[in-house]
């Protein structure tokens, strides 16, 4: 009795003591940081900085603390800076600029490496090194984004570039002979088979001259098919078509997915045919070509156009095999239906069964069926415009219009029925409902809410919001006005890119986030979930050649450095690896032509170094693993010290050379 | 009553069969033990035995190197050559490449622990006296390949080009071969693993299993 008795004691003692100790390590931190007034910090910061509740949530929903990772990259187009920008969301970090078609000495594009890719945007023999970029398009598998290419468009210059996503560098510029501009790219059909660009203001095919005078007759528009050969990751110009279009000033097209696979639809401005000439007492453009209260809306079967491409029915121009616009009719490639004048976005709902079309000068998004552009099509008996092209009536392929706002411009889609689309005037964005099957029949085709933004938007992009599987989440609209959002550097100003949360149904929409954007104007984005992205962290092997993405059979390895002379040709074959070049002289003759090789044979991440040749304008970044072959005329004697532009090291000042130039 | 109380003495043949028992089980242990030492010793082929970590800021994750019995290399990263790594690390304090260490050792390694496995299973087989010196080796082989292993930290910290280009800043060092140390702005810590542990299993069983033959020798010879 009496052991049990003390045990029971000392049982109860040393569970108080436990209790006690536990209380003690759950209480203690709390008090120490009462105590500090850490808990409360945050509110009184907020307080003095005056922020709102619902600008704390939008903290909360964005702050990506460091050494976390975005789910969502965003690429978008830099516009006129000819680049395209990567931009992880929700922290809206810009992570990376890809030189696409203007020179970029960060990445050492067209300043002794890239000159061959560049080259491939050379415009009859003349160099073109600036772009207006446009329209990312991410390539697709069955209408899914796979993360592995992007595609932009060169609107000034009427060219198309390929990206790959696993070095994220540019690997191809292909120049539209028949064309000098484009705005209807880029966009891809669902399994990146074709790489769609459209045409925007017209004239004639290839490099003929036509007064404009001759406009009606003399004047095209015209639609590129790039065949896309996913093994090469090139596009295969010989494998690539195009169709002749009346002068209509094609704008935005869209790729037609599952139900309407195999199908293209672009906009049109100009069925007025106007030809400008306001100092000659004509209705200027902006008139002229917004006359007729409607435009046409392309539908264009691409199946049928490849089996006429295949069949040989083309001709040739400047090397481009072009389906005649007569040919197109003949074989039923080609329809219209009327679309309110001034369209911009045409966009292809996520089941692939609507197209959605906004006239900028309509109130109203414009909703077709494709079942019933089929069955119009099927049912024939049409009236046709001047150049013969069946035009299907409006009211028998038209869904729904719903009223979303003023200036309505492009239009992106949600995983829950929502869709999305900008409205310039109103400077807001519209989210309305897809009121059908399958979509949100539950609140018919009606508005449901807006949100400003500031100001001016153009396109907008929805996390994989062109996508069969939409994401929704988020939306970036891309404003090209930013006014008094952000201090003034001055009149140029940023443009805007605003994160908005599109997370919550009803009217719950949020802007999140403001973030200036240098680079040019933005025009389109697409945003993809970021584990679709398997980009490398060092090239695969040492003696990597990202143009062939194999093995270079000139790359230098360690031990095998030196320079050798035959006649006046130099080769010099050199390794860079943390903290030095070898060889670290290079003695040659005035009137030298040299070809230089560089190796990078580190294997560390963020190993990358760079490389410069004062004078000559030589600026590389040699990746980890990378070689880089380059050459020049040694035609300026002298002494150049090179050296290496990124602070790879401690010792990165020591790592340098010296080229000496001998006179003759 | 007695017949209750008493146990019945075991007869001759009874008592016979009983040590014969115990003296086949004896008989048999060491052979069982020196089998599942050259067991254990196939399998450390595959195992690392010894690893090194080095930790810096510009390193997340820190750079590991596993020495394997006859070779180096980095961790499941297939990127990232970590022993280059380190070694072009080396190249600032000046220390030799680590490609370059024990290479005689290296290449005598697998012929060698195929040896001592070929040389266990003898012995389980035979055990007759003098053939037990086949077994010593596997018993010492652990502790040589820690040895060997000090023996070239030693050589390679003791040994720095005095033209590196921080030979003025690191001195001399021995590196140790268990245990933390510092090296400019790297911590290192230095470990045996998996396949020593096993390899030294196997030495303290071919141990055992030798002195129990001894035991049962000495037992057979008293009696």
């Amino acid at each position: 009795m009496i052991p049990q008795r003390f045990a029971s004691k000392f049982l109860l003692m040393g569970a108080v003591f436990v209790a006690a100790a536990t209380l003690a390590v759950v209480i203690a931190p709390r008090a120490v940081s009462n105590a500090q007034g850490s808990e409360t910090n945050w509110q009184s910061i907020a307080e003095q900085r005056g922020l709102t509740e619902e600008d704390l949530r939008a903290a909360v929903m964005t702050y990506t603390p460091s050494g976390t990772l975005d789910p969502y990259v965003m690429f978008a187009s830099g516009g006129h800076s000819g680049q395209m920008f990567v931009i992880g969301m929700p922290s809206m970090r810009l992570l990376r600029t890809i030189a696409v078609f203007t020179p970029e000495p960060w990445q050492g594009y067209g300043y002794g490496a890239g000159e061959e890719v560049l080259a491939g945007g050379d415009i009859n023999g003349r160099q073109v090194r600036w772009a207006d970029t446009h329209h990312p398009a991410l390539s697709e598998t069955n209408g899914d984004y796979d993360g592995q290419w992007v595609f932009i468009n060169d609107k000034a210059n009427g060219r198309i570039a390929v990206i790959d996503l696993r070095d994220f560098e540019t690997k191809q510029i292909v120049n539209n002979p028949l064309f000098l501009n484009d705005h209807g790219g880029t966009f891809v059909t669902p399994n990146t088979d074709y790489i769609i660009e459209g045409g925007q203001y017209a004239q004639p095919l290839g490099t003929d001259f036509a007064p404009l005078a001759e406009y009606e007759g003399s004047y095209r528009g015209m639609i590129t098919f790039w065949k896309f050969d996913r093994e090469a990751g090139r596009i295969d110009m010989n494998q690539s078509f195009a169709m002749e279009l009346p002068p209509y000033w094609q704008d935005l097209c869209d790729a037609g997915k599952l139900v309407s696979e195999g199908w293209v639809f672009c906009n049109s401005i100009n069925t007025e045919l106007a030809t400008g000439g306001i100092e000659a007492g004509n209705p200027p453009f902006e008139a002229g070509v917004s006359r007729n209260t409607t435009d046409f809306l392309h539908i264009i079967n691409l199946n049928a156009a490849i089996e006429v491409y295949k069949a040989g029915n083309t001709v040739e121009i400047e090397g481009m095999q072009v389906i005649p616009l007569a040919t197109a009719v003949e074989n039923d490639l080609l329809y219209y239906t009327p679309e309110p004048r001034s369209p911009h976005g045409v966009d292809i709902a996520p089941g692939g069964d609507f197209i959605v079309v906004s006239g900028k000068l309509d109130p109203h998004v414009t909703v077709y069926s494709f079942q019933k552009i089929m069955d119009t099509i099927a049912a024939g008996g049409f009236e046709t415009d001047q150049y013969g092209v069946p035009i299907l009536a409006y009211e028998s392929v038209l869904e729904a219009q719903v009223e979303v706002g003023l200036g309505p411009l492009h239009t992106q889609f949600g995983p829950d029925g929502y869709a999305y689309t900008s409205l310039f005037l109103d400077s807001a964005v519209a989210r309305w409902s897809i009121g059908a099957e399958g979509y949100r029949p539950q609140d018919g085709w009606s508005l449901i809410s807006k949100i400003p933004v500031q100001y001016n938007v153009g396109h907008i992009a929805t996390a994989e919001g062109d996508t069969v599987s939409p994401d929704g989440n988020f939306l970036v609209s891309l404003n090209k006005w930013s006014v008094d959002r952000f201090l003034s550097t001055g009149p140029l100003l940023p443009q805007n890119f605003q994160l908005i949360d599109i997370g919550q149904e009803g009217d719950n929409l949020q802007l999140l986030y403001d973030m200036p954007f240098t680079g040019g104007e933005p025009h389109y984005a697409q945003i993809i979930s970021a584990d679709k992205l398997n980009a490398w962290d060092v090239y695969p092997e040492v003696g990597w050649n990202p143009l062939t993405q194999s093995v270079d059979p000139n790359a230098v390895t360690q031990g095998s450095e030196g320079v050798t002379r035959d006649g006046s040709n130099v080769t010099v074959r050199m390794t860079a690896v943390r903290s030095h070049f070898t060889p670290e002289r290079v003695e040659i003759q005035a009137g030298d032509h040299v070809t230089w090789t560089i190796t990078n044979v580190e294997r560390a991440r963020d190993a990358t170094h760079g490389f410069a040749i004062p004078y000559y304008g030589i600026s590389l970044s040699i990746e980890p693993g990378e070689s880089i072959t380059f050459e020049f005329d040694a035609t300026e004697p002298g002494v150049f010290s090179y050296y290496c532009l990124e602070f790879c090291s401690a010792l990165h000042l020591e790592m340098m050379g010296y080229l000496t130039i001998q006179p003759q | 009553m007695t017949s209750q109380t008493m146990r019945q003495p075991k007869t001759l043949s009874e008592l016979d069969r009983s040590e014969n028992t115990s003296q086949r089980l004896l008989h048999w242990i060491p052979s069982a033990l020196l089998l599942i030492a050259a067991a254990l010793l196939v399998v450390s082929i595959a195992f690392p035995y010894w690893g090194l970590v080095l930790e810096a800021p510009q390193y997340p994750g820190g750079l590991q190197m596993r020495v394997f019995v006859n070779y180096m290399t980095g961790d499941e990263d297939p990127a990232l050559d970590e022993v280059r790594e380190i070694d072009g690390l080396n190249h600032y304090i000046g220390m030799k490449s680590l490609y370059e260490a024990a290479a005689f050792e290296r290449s005598i390694a697998l012929p060698g622990v195929i040896g001592m496995i070929v040389a266990l299973g003898i012995v389980a087989f035979l055990r007759r006296r003098w053939v037990w010196v086949l077994a010593l080796p596997a018993i010492v082989f652990p502790f040589v390949f820690l040895g060997d292993l000090a023996y070239w930290m030693n050589n390679y910290g003791q040994n720095l080009d005095p033209y590196a280009p921080l030979s003025s800043a690191i001195q001399p060092f021995t590196p140790p071969i268990l245990g933390e140390g510092v090296i400019g702005q790297f911590r290192t810590v230095a470990y045996v693993d998996a396949g020593w542990y096993l390899a030294t299993g196997a030495a303290v069983l071919v141990a055992a299993a030798l002195l129990i033959w001894l035991g049962s020798r000495i037992a057979a010879s008293r009696k």
